[in-house]
């Protein structure tokens, strides 16, 4: 089992916002050049910490998208309506203003670009941000690992990280994107539309074989789903990694 | 001193929530796992604790649930952040379960379906302070939350109450358990915000 390479405490410290990509109508990718960071593991996540004027103080987690890359920190963060945090850090938070964070947390939902065995990476809506920095951290480290992402989505206007999924897409044989449109597909768009289902998932993974690793990562009915699919198709437990956000879990 | 982020107002909880510091309040019950939910359900239930000595005391579901059981309402933490007040719940006490265990330990190992486990030391399951629950708010507790049974610790972090519970052994020596071993604080109180290693 993959160990986490966290060590000692877990100071909070001071990221500055150096650049914003927008990324859909409503999110974007904070771009966070934050002295003091210990590199960090494609799946890992940070904590947030917010402090108002008076004082008063909140936290949240959010999945780092990037791959390593010294002290630079990318987070993809969707706008929920009714949100505390996201709000702020999408419509708010400008470049050059401070970030208070903390990690990177977490050791097992994380890929090592050391390991060569094959990598399903299936991701719902804002959940393929951590799959993103392991699909990106396996070009940074020139694994040669079979690396399928599979990125469920309800349209093209919800589509993160658009121009990349289609480089990662025409990349090589090794290293595959496949998008699933859940409700509307773009114009001239042949596949089917609709959730993921069994016949599509096990097309999908078979070709990965019998040792593939796979990492879920989405809100909850859509984590619950898919590793329940896998299962299914008769791959154990050891080899499904999953990270699930409640309606108002883990982000907001 | 935290850095104040210059626009935030927040969104302050109601008077009356008493939460532990950097907690959010939430209604829904969001899930968490690391892995597939297990569905096997009542299959090969069997429920066991095993004593520092090797002596082991187990009960199957029926005897398990011929135990006398309580109703408790609690409120539960998150180290993800979230917190749920006021969650109803029915089990069977640990202290039930460990009235005829003889024990001189000073820790537990909760161990459950497949590999996760979480440590605690001993007498933070006693005393009233811990359950095996099966039931939550009035209904049989859904797998995707933990059942048939799991654990209920809730003056620690929520990762500390083991979904999908089959076992407590007892130890003379602390042992780490699955998130205590990937950067999660051994012990876990959230009123001492004990995240991570190190809090």
């Amino acid at each position: 089992m993959a160990r986490a390479a966290v060590l000692g405490r877990l100071n909070w410290l001071v990221g500055q916002l150096a650049e914003i990509r927008q990324e859909t109508a409503t999110a974007r990718t904070l771009v966070l050049d934050v002295p003091g960071w210990t590199e960090h593991l494609p799946g890992q996540h940070v904590d947030i910490r917010l402090t108002a004027e008076d004082g008063y103080s909140t936290e949240r987690s959010y999945s780092i998208a990037s791959a390593p890359n010294g002290s630079r920190v990318e987070l993809t963060v969707e706008r929920l309506e009714d949100g505390e945090v996201s709000p702020y850090l999408t419509e708010v938070l400008s470049p050059g203003d401070p970030l208070e964070l903390r990690g990177p947390i977490g050791g097992y939902f994380a890929w090592h670009p050391e390991d060569v065995s094959p990598v399903l990476l299936t991701g719902g809506g804002s959940g393929v941000a951590p799959l993103m920095a392991m699909a990106r951290t396996r070009i940074a480290s020139g694994s040669t690992a079979v690396m399928r992402l599979v990125y469920s989505t309800r349209s093209p206007a919800t589509l993160l990280y658009a121009a990349e999924m289609q480089s990662l897409a025409a990349r090589d044989g090794r290293l595959t994107a496949d998008v699933i449109y859940t409700r509307a597909a773009p114009p001239g768009w042949s596949g089917p539309v609709g959730r993921l289902d069994a016949g599509r998932l096990k097309e999908l993974a078979e070709p990965l074989g019998p040792g593939v690793q796979c990492f879920v990562c989405g809100p909850t009915g859509f984590v619950e789903g898919t590793a329940n699919l896998l299962v299914g198709l008769g791959l154990g437990a050891r080899q499904i990694r999953t990270e699930r956000f409640g309606p108002s879990g883990g982000t907001s | 001193m935290p850095v104040v982020s210059r626009g935030f107002s927040g969104r302050r909880r109601p008077a009356k929530a008493n939460l532990p510091p950097g907690q959010y309040l939430v209604q829904d019950f969001p899930v968490l796992s690391a892995g597939p939910t297990p569905l096997d359900g009542l299959k090969g239930w069997e429920f066991r604790i095993t004593t520092e000595s090797g002596q082991v005391h187990s009960w199957d579901w029926d005897s398990f649930r011929a135990l006398p059981t309580e109703d408790v309402t609690v409120d539960i933490h998150c180290v993800t952040k979230w917190s749920k007040l006021g969650t109803r719940w029915r089990g069977v006490s640990v202290d039930t379960l460990m009235a005829e265990v003889e024990t001189s330990a000073g820790y537990a190992l909760a161990r459950a379906v497949g590999d996760y486990t979480t440590n605690l030391p001993l007498e933070d399951l006693l005393d009233g302070k811990a359950w095996i629950a099966f039931s939550y708010d009035g209904q049989e507790l859904t797998p995707e939350h933990g059942g048939p049974a799991r654990l209920l610790v809730p003056h620690l972090y929520f990762w500390k109450s083991a979904k999908w519970i089959r076992g407590i052994e007892l130890l003379d020596q602390d042992e780490p358990g699955f998130w205590e071993t990937l950067g999660y604080h051994n012990y876990g109180d959230p009123w001492r915000e004990q995240r991570y290693w190190g809090d």
